[in-house]
């Protein structure tokens, strides 16, 4: 199944995007489904539809499939899917995750700080300086989409009429 | 997108409960899900949505550019600054003990500050970045760009 | 059980192998910023996964709750799909500065001899 109009891939990567916020709800991380619900199905859809408004809208028709992109894939996906073998089972609660942070940060958030959610004791007070790493990074990420779209593009040929340049 | 009648009524009930969620969600995050991360894109969210239906122009009658830039860097300074406080006040960078005498106190006016510092940058970063993209096609056009 | 027991993994290698396959074997450069994008969404789910604990509830406190899943990863995860939007602003900036200089975001077609369709002074 292949999908050459770009418009309609944005809308299925947008639903794509809603449905996994929903699995993040579901694995008990209401925090983050709310930003992927709020990110994934709207802000980066806008911006890959932004791009379209510019570019083309369907994708150039290429040679039936990429037979060496196929095979790096499946070499990759088999390794790992071996090396999933060595990782714990899903949500049991010995698991390697769960006994070297995490019960501190569970048992000791609320007399630390007063604050039931731990997610936000975790990421505001505990981690903060991550957080403040990760709050320059976006500073800088829309600094940096500042000065490659806020120059005004040239005109093109200037002996060219006006009007005919309708989308 | 002046003659769409439906979405501009049904966009004009959802923005402000969209930026009211936003606001809880910013404040209230210490006791529900929700933080600085989650509330900048939901805010943001609800702009973009504004400029979806009324245009650029107008919503940067609202929030002019160069307030969204004063913001973007007044959020993450405002998070600098506490981490700085805190070293004037006689603790590490990010320690937020020294702010207030009492302990919960403390930690739940660096938690809320920092998430509000947050809060702004993410907002404000996601309102900048639309509105470059927003405002590209038309400066194409005015610069003579052919468009497919 | 044994089996079952990693079924989130191979769900996140296949949604994986998807999103990389998009990488590299498209030369359109908004599904290549699609296809990262669900590459990098399989990570999310990789790390939520593996915080979640069969039981346990939303690591938020509350009276009747006694196991908690895993406030790390939800923590990690949070800044890394906001940083993530950004970053993917900025791989779409650089497209469309593309398809301004080139005529085009398809890899194939972009040609360095063909400088800028007609303007000829650098910018």
């Amino acid at each position: 199944m292949r999908q050459r109009d770009l418009f309609a891939s944005a809308m299925l990567f947008a639903i794509y995007s809603l449905l996994s916020a929903g699995l993040f709800a579901v694995l008990d991380a209401g925090d983050v489904a709310l930003t992927e619900a709020a990110v994934g199905a709207g802000i980066s859809t806008l911006l890959v539809l932004a791009v379209l408004t510019v570019a083309r809208r369907d994708e150039r028709p290429v040679a039936s499939h990429n037979l060496p992109a196929l095979i790096v894939v499946v070499v990759t996906g088999a390794a790992l899917i071996w090396a999933t073998l060595d990782l714990p089972e899903f949500g049991a609660p010995d698991n390697p995750v769960h006994t070297h942070v995490a019960p501190y940060y569970i048992e000791q958030a609320y007399p630390d700080m007063g604050v039931p959610n731990m997610v936000a004791a975790v990421l505001a007070s505990y981690r903060s300086i991550d957080t403040i790493g990760e709050t320059f990074v976006i500073l800088t990420a829309g600094l940096a989409v500042w000065a490659l779209l806020s120059v005004r593009p040239r005109r093109r040929k200037p002996s060219k009429p006006e009007g005919n340049n309708a989308p | 997108m002046r003659e769409h009648g439906i979405l501009r009524i049904i966009a004009r009930l959802l923005i402000p409960l969209i930026m009211l969620f936003g606001l809880y969600i910013q404040f209230h995050g210490d006791y529900s899900p929700g933080g600085g991360f989650q509330a900048g894109v939901v805010v943001a969210a609800a702009w973009i949505l504004f400029v979806l239906i009324y245009g650029l122009d107008v919503a940067l009658k609202v929030i002019p550019e160069r307030a969204m830039f004063v913001l973007m860097l007044f959020g993450a300074l405002l998070y600098a600054a506490v981490g700085v406080a805190g070293v004037l006040l006689g603790g590490h960078f990010l320690n937020f003990y020294p702010l207030l005498p009492g302990k919960h106190a403390a930690q739940q006016f660096g938690i809320i500050t920092v998430e509000l510092g947050v809060g702004i940058t993410v907002a404000t970063v996601m309102m900048v970045v639309f509105t470059q993209f927003a405002r590209r096609r038309r400066w194409l056009e005015e610069a003579g760009e052919e468009l497919d | 059980m044994a089996l079952l027991g990693h079924f989130n993994y191979w769900i996140v290698v296949v949604l994986m192998m998807i999103g990389f396959y998009c990488v590299i074997a498209r030369g359109n450069m908004a599904k290549k910023m699609m296809g990262l994008n669900i590459f990098q969404t399989s990570v999310f789910i990789l790390f939520i996964s593996a915080g979640k604990i069969i039981g346990g509830s939303t690591p938020i406190l509350r009276k009747g709750v006694e196991v908690y899943s895993n406030p790390l990863p939800s923590v990690l995860i949070l800044t890394a799909i906001v940083v993530g939007v950004a970053t993917t602003a900025v791989g779409l900036a650089l497209a469309m500065r593309i398809r301004e200089a080139y005529g085009t975001i398809e890899d194939d077609f972009i040609h360095d001899d063909e400088p800028a369709a007609a303007d000829e002074d650098d910018r």
